[in-house]
């Protein structure tokens, strides 16, 4: 293990976070300019990583299997809209980080369950918050401000007077939530909080008898997933779909972020940003290759339909070949690299976002 | 055993009052008394299904005993969990290993700082200052135990990819970082080849030397009981069938009935 130079970070961490902020903040803004890249495919994956990053922290970390991360978005993002509409004074930073609280005590109370039940049975039990949430948010016309049409426009992004509106603005204001809070999960992970949190998770029984509380970790880890997943759905209700309809928190995509968290890597931060790029990136990568290589020989529905038995496939052959997926794949990538070319020093700029030590 | 004692064996510091445990119809325990006394190595020995393990679950708080109560420094404690005993001082080892595996041993023995560790999530993801200073402390005494373990080459390796007598090491280990005034050892030696086990013959005496920790151990081997304890109880059917010195014990008539098998 290397030394930290700067809080928990080894040198090699700092340069990987240089290497990203330099590539997020000056290189992409500069030579991607279509607005497409960024409306469909920067902020979302920021979003859903910010999401997953949520997923990883109460199942990667902490070893609970739940599924219900989308209902937590849209605690979230409906929040986030009645903040901006009837407290104006909190702003849009303070109106983020109420929205995540809120989220949060969705996250404890629907944690609850995990103190009794766990594996597939705590699934189950976790599955309520992601129905009752969107049952309560279309029931009570309240949270939708008693809008009929079901469809209701997201307010514009304003901070400090200024507004955020073109997609590059939004870009960087996903950016800007994510890194923070990528680096404040990092910083848990690595110190005591995750190491309670891996505790539970690989051994219940012996966390306790070193004096680790079982409620205080369960509830902890679902409250601190439930804020980054509301934070998360928040920004893709204002930044991506511009608009807040309970529809878009189905349950599909709980299972998208579960399938990103378990493709990334159970139990890694930067296996939640390959995770999330691949699940998004893997459907354009196929229309692509259809539209240009078969000239929309093949129909776009046999496309979406291939794209889903891809992903069944893969996550079969992850399961069974590299369970702790993709991120687990680079590190071995970048072992086989290292004891091929021992002298060379490249490995510091390809390393990716977030890496665990 | 002869020589003179840093901590000197002092006035009982765990006591096991009168516990029956049963599962439905089956009796693990039937009434059992003994106390364990500050500083001393205690061994609880007998056949296997004698009671050993589920008495150290009951001490440990993981079982609830119909009967009986259980004393920590003369105070009866009401609602035992593992939590609890762990806050009042009293670490653990387990029969087949509770490690947590897909960690490494570092952060293995870390867990076992849990204790002394008093900031909270937030103070942790902010990186305060006085959260440095305390993983630095905790780290410093950590990398002690390591090298007191003899274990620093393997100390980034995740406990999962370890040989069991190297994982044994480990849970002593983390049971040493807690700093805990008493430690039960569930068969540490189980498994483990002659040189291995002189080991942790010599860790174990080491640790209640030095530190002065109570230790508590279940054994099968009889050659390592006698040599190492200070005082020995023998449990049969989930009773006491005797309780002494190991020379007491070695002339207990019922005990070499029950246990050393000798003919007669």
């Amino acid at each position: 293990m290397m030394k930290p130079v700067f809080m928990t970070y080894t040198k090699k961490d700092l340069i990987n976070l240089a290497v990203c902020m330099v590539l997020s903040v000056l290189v992409i803004p500069s030579f991607i300019t279509t607005e497409y890249w960024y409306t469909s495919i920067l902020i979302p994956w920021l979003c859903l990583a910010l999401a997953t990053i949520g997923q990883q922290i109460v199942m990667g970390y902490t070893g609970q299997l739940a599924l219900g991360a989308a209902g937590f978005m849209a605690a979230g993002a409906f929040a986030m809209f009645n903040l901006i509409l009837r407290v104006p004074d909190l702003g849009f930073v303070g109106s983020l980080i109420v929205s995540g609280l809120i989220a949060a005590a969705f996250g404890i109370l629907f944690g609850l369950p995990s103190l009794k039940v766990r594996g597939i049975y705590l699934m189950v039990a976790t599955l309520a918050s992601q129905f009752f949430i969107i049952w309560m948010i279309d029931k009570f016309g309240w949270f939708k401000n008693y809008d009929s049409s079901g469809i209701i426009t997201a307010q514009d992004i304003v901070i400090l007077g200024k507004p955020f509106t073109t997609p590059l603005a939004m870009y960087f204001v996903c950016l800007a939530v994510t890194t923070i809070l990528t680096l404040l999960a990092m910083n848990m992970a690595r110190g005591s909080t995750g190491r309670n949190w891996m505790a539970v998770r690989d051994m219940d029984i012996a966390a306790e008898s070193m004096g680790v509380s079982l409620l205080r970790t369960k509830v902890q880890a679902f409250a601190i997933s439930a804020f980054y997943c509301g934070v998360a759905g928040a920004l893709f209700a204002f930044c991506y779909l511009k608009s807040l309809e309970p529809v878009a928190f189905d349950i599909k995509l709980s299972f998208k972020i579960l399938f990103m968290c378990i493709l990334g890597g159970l139990g890694t931060i930067n296996g939640a940003f390959i995770g999330a790029a691949f699940i998004l990136l893997f459907p354009v990568l196929l229309n692509a290759i259809g539209n240009n290589v078969f000239h929309g020989a093949i129909d776009a529905t046999i496309i979406s339909s291939i794209e889903q038995v891809i992903f069944g496939g893969l996550m079969i052959i992850f399961m069974i070949y590299e369970p702790l997926g993709m991120a687990k794949l680079w590190e071995n990538i970048k072992q086989k690299w290292k004891t091929k070319y021992p002298n060379m020093n490249i490995k510091n700029l390809t390393s990716s976002i977030g890496k665990k030590s | 055993m002869a020589q003179e004692r840093k901590f000197k064996i002092g006035k009982p510091i765990l006591e096991v009052n009168n516990i029956s445990l049963s599962f439905g119809g089956v009796k693990a325990i039937t009434d059992t008394s003994f106390n364990v006394l500050e500083h001393e190595v205690r061994a609880i020995i007998g056949p296997n299904g004698a009671g050993k393990s589920s008495m150290l679950n009951c001490i440990n708080g993981i079982y609830k005993p119909q009967q009986g109560t259980v004393s920590f420094r003369g105070q009866q404690i009401p609602n035992i969990t593992p939590n609890i005993m762990a806050q009042m001082g009293l670490s653990r080892t387990f029969q087949n290993l509770a490690l947590f595996k897909r960690m490494s041993v570092l952060d293995n023995i870390l867990v076992g700082r849990k204790l002394h560790t008093k900031t909270n999530f937030l103070e942790v993801a902010f990186q305060l200052p006085k959260v440095k200073k305390e993983e630095k402390i905790n780290r410093d005494r950590s990398e002690e135990i390591i090298s007191f373990l003899e274990i620093e080459d393997i100390k980034d390796t995740p406990v999962g990819k370890l040989p069991y007598g190297l994982q044994k090491k480990v849970e002593l280990g983390r049971a040493l970082a807690t700093d805990s005034s008493v430690i039960l050892l569930d068969e540490p030696m189980a498994g483990m080849n002659v040189e291995e086990k002189r080991d942790m013959c010599r860790f174990i005496l080491k640790v209640n030397d030095e530190l002065g920790t109570t230790m508590v151990l279940i054994e099968h081997d009889m050659g390592v009981v006698m040599d190492i304890s200070d005082r020995v109880v023998v449990l049969d059917y989930g009773k006491v069938i005797g309780d002494g010195t190991p020379d007491e014990v070695r002339s207990n008539q019922k005990v070499i009935d029950a246990y050393l098998g000798v003919e007669h």
